[in-house]
């Protein structure tokens, strides 16, 4: 027989029950339709977090004060901005130092508990440049502005204050008028979560003290070293930042926790892939409980195709070959339906789409293994039927 | 009769199961030559459905020789003696076994699917041995679409399609009104005109009564054959 003969044969169960079909390959298509989602929607947020670290970059390095070893928080000293400047592979550094008594406010009548967990920060002007954070609405802080009460908001921070630029917030005890908001700056969680002042301003109005010059000291400094330096930077940073204490300097690099959430991300919700995997074994009970009905009811065709001279083998080929077919189908609607799930779900997050290959050859050859396991033993059922029988039911 | 044997029994036995064992066959001979058409006629339960299904070499016999077309389907195995079938014997069936979702073409083409025959071919030949039917207007037609003496046409068809050496037709009037299954009888008649070989099951002695030879069968013995051949 040809391979036409073949497929035309053994979907003539198929063709004449479509619908009893379509429902006994519902299972096998969803099974594998959740395997296919779970796989591609896990695969494409690692995809999206992945070009996110990419746009962002990795080559930005965290100095911040870390414990003093008799306990207590250590300071980094004034000067160490302008050292990691000199440091060979720095491109750019900038800093903030975090002002613990003061807290923002949308206005002066929110008790002072209510700080929101926002913070204040005086901010180097290079701040946004360096941490890769835009300027969303309004403008950030000049040499002029920085001397002002004037005040730019991190993204979470006016998300939270439900404010904007030319509006006011209550910052240290007086009002500072909001010049700005920034865009998010996942690589510096410490920024969005910051209203941001200059070093003078903090100084003039809020009475900061610097243990010297003009500005500092800091708590955090961000380096932006040059590209692909970043693992030849990285060791020497406590060192140049505070020579006297190197230990109480921890350095780190933010895009590591993005890598890691990333990582996290890739790894598929075993859950949804179990429940997937008991999806395909329903599924493949009902093939295998149709094809057994299936045989059952064609008695009689199975003794008219031993007459016209079908030998066992095509018989059982015949019918091995309905079941493989019934599981295909399903396995490609249900891969099929899985990838639009996942494509749907990546567009709205704004994700590329990527549906690894192992998730839907997987699923199709999972549909396939499936459709050949529960026909088996129909097939040699129907192979064994003794024609004579199989035709006096007719 | 001078044509070549084409069907030869000799000492046919057959034993359905052990205890006790029946003996549904207690050796059977006879021969049918090319040309011939014969029936077996027999009530129920003398044995004719067991001869025609060891005939059809869908049973092998507990003893004695089969040989259709001259070869003996002894010792044959299950690929051999399905080619037989699809190449040398032809059946028609009382309950017309056609399949209802295809076209009547295809169900006739569907007699040639065994025999390794290209679809084009199968095809080109259905619509000839439709014509020798005379169900040609009919080709494209669903079978649930036709009368029952059409239907049985159809399965003639199938049968002849791949022109066997012999076909053997299990009570072919059996699920027809009388004037149907005269008209069935007529064409019977008329494809044995044309050179068909045909061997006629059926307990109905009047139907038998009107064919040239008839081999009767009673507790699984030939009692009287009318027409054997010299």
């Amino acid at each position: 027989m040809s391979l036409g003969d073949r497929v035309r044969v053994a979907s003539v169960g198929l063709r004449a029950r479509p619908l009893r079909a379509a429902l006994s390959a519902l299972g096998i298509a969803i099974g594998t339709a959740a395997i296919v989602a779970v796989l591609g929607l896990s695969s494409s947020s690692q995809a999206g977090l992945l070009a996110e670290i990419d746009r962002l970059g990795t080559n930005l390095l965290t100095v911040e004060a870390g414990q003093r070893l008799t306990g207590g928080e250590a300071v980094l000293p004034v000067e160490a901005p302008a050292r990691l400047t000199l440091l060979d592979g720095v491109r750019d550094v900038a800093h903030s130092a975090r002002l613990e008594d003061a807290h923002v406010y949308r206005s002066s009548e929110i008790p002072v508990a209510e700080s929101g967990g926002l913070q204040v920060r005086a901010a180097s002007l290079g701040l946004p440049a360096v941490v890769g954070a835009g300027v969303a609405r309004g403008r950030w802080l000049n040499a002029a502005t920085a001397r002002l009460p004037v005040a730019v908001l991190g993204a979470s921070a006016a998300r939270r204050l439900g404010l904007g630029p030319g509006q006011r917030i209550w910052l240290g005890g007086r009002w500072f008028e909001v010049a700005g908001v920034l865009a998010p700056a996942p690589l510096a969680p410490d920024v969005d979560h910051s209203a941001l002042i200059g070093y003078p301003a903090a100084r003039v109005h809020l009475g900061h003290v610097s243990a010297g010059g003009e500005d500092g000291p800091p708590s955090t400094i961000h380096v932006r070293t040059d590209t692909g330096r970043e693992t030849s930077v990285q060791p020497r940073l406590a060192a140049t930042a505070n020579p006297q204490a190197p230990s109480e300097v921890s350095v780190s690099r933010p895009s590591d926790v993005l890598t890691a959430r990333a990582a996290a991300a890739g790894a598929f919700d075993s859950l949804f892939l179990g429940l997937g995997a008991v999806a395909l074994v329903v599924g493949a009970v009902g093939v295998a409980n149709i094809m057994i009905i299936s045989v059952l009811e064609r008695r009689s065709e199975i003794g008219l195709r031993r007459a016209l001279g079908a030998t066992r083998r095509q018989i059982r080929a015949q019918f091995l070959g309905e079941s493989l077919l019934l599981a295909l189908l399903g396995g490609v609607a249900g891969v099929l339906a899985g990838a639009a799930a996942t494509a749907v779900y990546a567009a709205a997050k704004g994700w590329t789409v990527v549906i690894p290959p192992e998730a839907w050859a997987g699923g199709i050859g999972a549909a396939v293994l499936i459709g050949a396991v529960a026909g088996l033993a129909p097939a040699v059922r129907a192979s064994r039927m003794s024609p004579t029988a199989a035709l006096r039911t007719g | 009769m001078s044509g070549e044997v084409v069907l030869e029994l000799a000492e046919v036995t057959k034993v359905y199961g052990e205890a006790p064992p029946v003996r549904a066959l207690r050796g059977v001979s006879f021969t049918v030559r090319r040309g011939e058409l014969a029936a077996i006629v027999g009530p129920s339960g003398s044995g004719k459905s067991t001869l025609l299904h060891v005939v059809g070499t869908l049973e092998p016999p507990t003893s004695g020789a089969v040989r259709v077309g001259g070869v003996d389907v002894a010792g044959m195995g299950d690929e051999a003696l399905s080619r037989l079938r699809a190449r040398e014997i032809g059946f028609v069936f009382q309950q017309f076994f056609l399949a209802e979702h295809a076209t009547v073409r295809e169900n006739v083409a569907d007699g040639l699917l065994y025999a390794g025959i290209p679809v084009a071919e199968r095809r080109e030949r259905a619509d000839r041995a439709l014509e020798r039917v005379g169900l040609a207007h009919r080709a494209s037609f669903r079978p649930s679409t036709l009368s029952g003496g059409e239907r049985q046409r159809v399965a003639i068809a199938r049968a002849l399609v791949g022109e066997p050496s012999i076909v053997l037709a299990d009570e072919p009037t059996g699920n027809l009104d009388s004037a149907t299954g005269a008209s069935i009888m007529a064409l019977i008649d008329e494809l044995n005109a044309a050179g068909a070989t045909i061997l006629v099951i059926t307990h109905d002695a009047d139907l038998a009564e009107r064919l040239p030879r008839r081999i009767r069968v009673l507790d699984g013995e030939v009692v009287a054959d009318t027409g054997v051949a010299p």
